[in-house]
This record gives structure tokens, C-alpha cells and sequence, in this order.
């Protein structure tokens, strides 16, 4: 990370775009949510957003996008991969849980959006 | 007796390539990953096993009364945090103390908005609405999630607040130790900024 003054106004600029980027982002989220996509599409389409937003905030408000040290990459990329088995211990489930519930599984959008 | 002094706070550890506080702020935030990781997929798992239809169904987002307008108006509050919180840095990038202790200021000011309009538009109105925890399989959630998520703000709001008043004298001794301390407390206030980006969205809209 330079500290030349030309990098750091580089970096301000960075940091005013990313914030436009949140702010525009935050209102489609909420804009998007209002539209019934079918199935599981409003969820796909929520979480692609607040995984992009989520990537903009790492890569330049946490440097991600400057940072070189492996040690840092290897411990994000160990924790990718324990945080996705994370995330599927539920679909691992899916045949303990009970035959309603399974039966609702993908419906989850509908069943949401069934009180208007 | 001698003070200790910590190794590789400003140069860089020859093994990891970075100053250490930041090496350790980023492994205690993948464990930060693995706590919030585990109640999102506490989420799903209730949500897809919630059965279709009567009194222990998901409820759909009109009957949770969970406002879009206020939580869209916080996670702007906590952008706009993000943005102050990294300006911060970036001043004492540039040897602006005075500038760099307004942006913190600012940032903590921002902290509290958050959460007094958790506090005083949304717990307490959800509580004298019996929307307790124990409510449902989505009030639990909804307060865990966003409870532990509010006692990072408050986390947060401390040490800023440290760095502003006493912590900054260490500016005057070691500059470049104090912006680095500054950028992992950042480190830490955009990963707590990043939760609510998810967590807006799952609570709120879905």
C-alpha cells in the first residue's frame, strides 16, 4: 500500500465510486424484491446483489483489491471453503426433515409472496 | 524494566508479508465468518424445513411488519460509516490527525443512529407487539442475527471511540502504527458493514 499522495486520492476516488455503487445497489435490492420472479429467483436475485455489494466493500474498503500477502489469500480462501460446507449442512438435511416441509422446499417464494 | 515492544506492527512479518495486526484481524474475521456462517445456515435450514402452511409456516414478510424503509435507511447509515471509517485512514495516509479524528467521530455518530433506530423504531415496538424471540422459528432468528450483528456495532463504537481520545496519543510516538491500527479496525467495520448487506435483504425483503 503506497503512501504517495497520488495513490491515496486514487484510493478516495475508489472509495466515493464504491459508495455510489451501495447506494444505487441498496435501492435496486429493495426495487427488485417488489417483482415476483418464479420459483427461487427472488432469493438468487437478492443474494447475487448482496454478494456483489458485499464484494465491492472487500475489495476496496478492506484493500482486498491491493493486497498481495499469500497468507492473508490462503486464510480467506480456507475459510471459503468452510463457509460454503457451512451453508450446505442444510441441503445435507434434507432428507431428515419432515415430508411437508420437503415438499414446500422449493416453493419457499411463492409461499412468501402467497399474502400479497 | 523495559517495555515490551510488539514485533512487525508497521514493517512487514518476512513470513507473511504483512504487519501482523493485519494478518490477525483478517484470521479473526473468517472466524467472524464461521459465527455469522453458522446462524445464516441455521436460517435456511428452518426456513426450508418450515412446513407450507399453518401457524408454524414462514411467515411472509407483511405479517413479520418488518419496515424495508428502516432497514434500507440503516444499511445506508452503515455505508455511509464505511465511507467515513475509510476516510479516516486515508487522512492519516495523508498526516491528517484533526481530519482523520473527525471521520471516527462521524463514524461513531453513524453507529449510534444504527442503533438507535434498532432500539427505539424496531426492538422496542417489536416487543410491545409480542414479537419476542419466542414468538417464532423467524423472531429467533431475526433477533440473533440482528442482536449479535448490533453488539458488533456497539463493539465497534468502543474502540473507535478509543482511538479518537486516548488511543490517538500513540499518533505523536509511532504514525505509522496508529494508521495501521486505524485500518484494522476498519478491516473490522466494513466486515460488520458487509453483514448487513446480507442480512438487510434475508430479514427484510425475502
Amino acid at each position: 500500500m503506497g503512501g504517495a499522495h497520488a495513490d491515496i486520492s486514487k484510493h478516495v476516488k475508489a472509495y466515493i465510486g464504491v459508495f455510489v455503487a451501495l447506494a444505487v445497489l441498496t435501492v435496486v435490492t429493495v426495487a427488485v424484491s417488489r417483482v415476483h420472479f418464479s420459483g427461487a429467483g427472488n432469493i438468487v436475485v437478492a443474494l447475487v446483489i448482496a454478494a456483489f455489494k458485499a464484494s465491492l466493500v472487500a475489495a476496496i474498503f478492506m484493500h482486498l483489491k491491493w493486497e498481495k500477502a499469500p497468507s492473508i489469500w490462503w486464510a480467506l480462501a480456507i475459510c471459503a471453503i468452510f463457509f460454503v460446507f457451512l451453508i450446505f449442512i442444510p441441503v445435507l438435511a434434507v432428507g431428515e426433515l419432515p415430508p411437508q416441509a420437503q415438499h414446500g422446499m422449493w416453493d419457499v417464494v411463492p409461499q412468501v409472496g402467497a399474502a400479497h | 524494566m523495559s517495555v515490551a515492544v510488539l514485533p512487525y506492527t508497521v514493517k512487514p512479518h518476512p513470513v507473511t508479508g504483512v504487519y501482523s495486526g493485519k494478518l490477525g484481524t483478517w484470521l479473526f474475521l473468517a472466524s467472524e465468518v464461521m459465527l455469522f456462517g453458522a446462524l445464516f445456515s441455521a436460517y435456511v435450514l428452518l426456513r426450508v424445513g418450515a412446513p407450507a402452511s399453518g401457524p408454524a409456516a414462514w411467515p411472509s414478510h407483511d405479517a413479520t411488519e418488518l419496515s424495508w424503509k428502516i432497514g434500507g435507511f440503516n444499511t445506508l447509515v452503515l455505508i455511509i460509516s464505511s465511507v467515513t471509517m475509510v476516510m479516516a485512514w486515508a487522512s492519516l495516509k495523508l498526516n491528517n490527525l484533526s481530519k482523520a479524528r473527525m471521520y471516527l467521530g462521524l463514524t461513531v455518530g453513524l453507529a449510534l443512529v444504527f442503533i438507535m433506530v434498532k432500539l427505539l423504531l424496531e426492538y422496542i415496538p417489536k416487543f410491545q407487539a409480542h414479537h419476542t424471540p419466542s414468538h417464532s422459528n423467524f423472531f429467533g432468528l431475526y433477533f440473533t442475527l440482528t442482536g449479535l450483528h448490533a453488539l458488533h456495532i456497539l463493539g465497534g463504537v468502543f474502540v473507535i471511540t478509543y482511538f479518537i481520545f486516548p488511543g490517538s496519543s500513540l499518533w505523536k510516538k509511532d504514525p505509522e502504527y496508529y494508521t495501521n491500527r486505524i485500518e484494522c479496525t476498519g478491516l473490522y467495520w466494513h466486515f460488520v458493514d458487509l453483514v448487513w448487506i446480507f442480512l438487510f435483504p434475508v430479514l427484510y425483503l425475502l
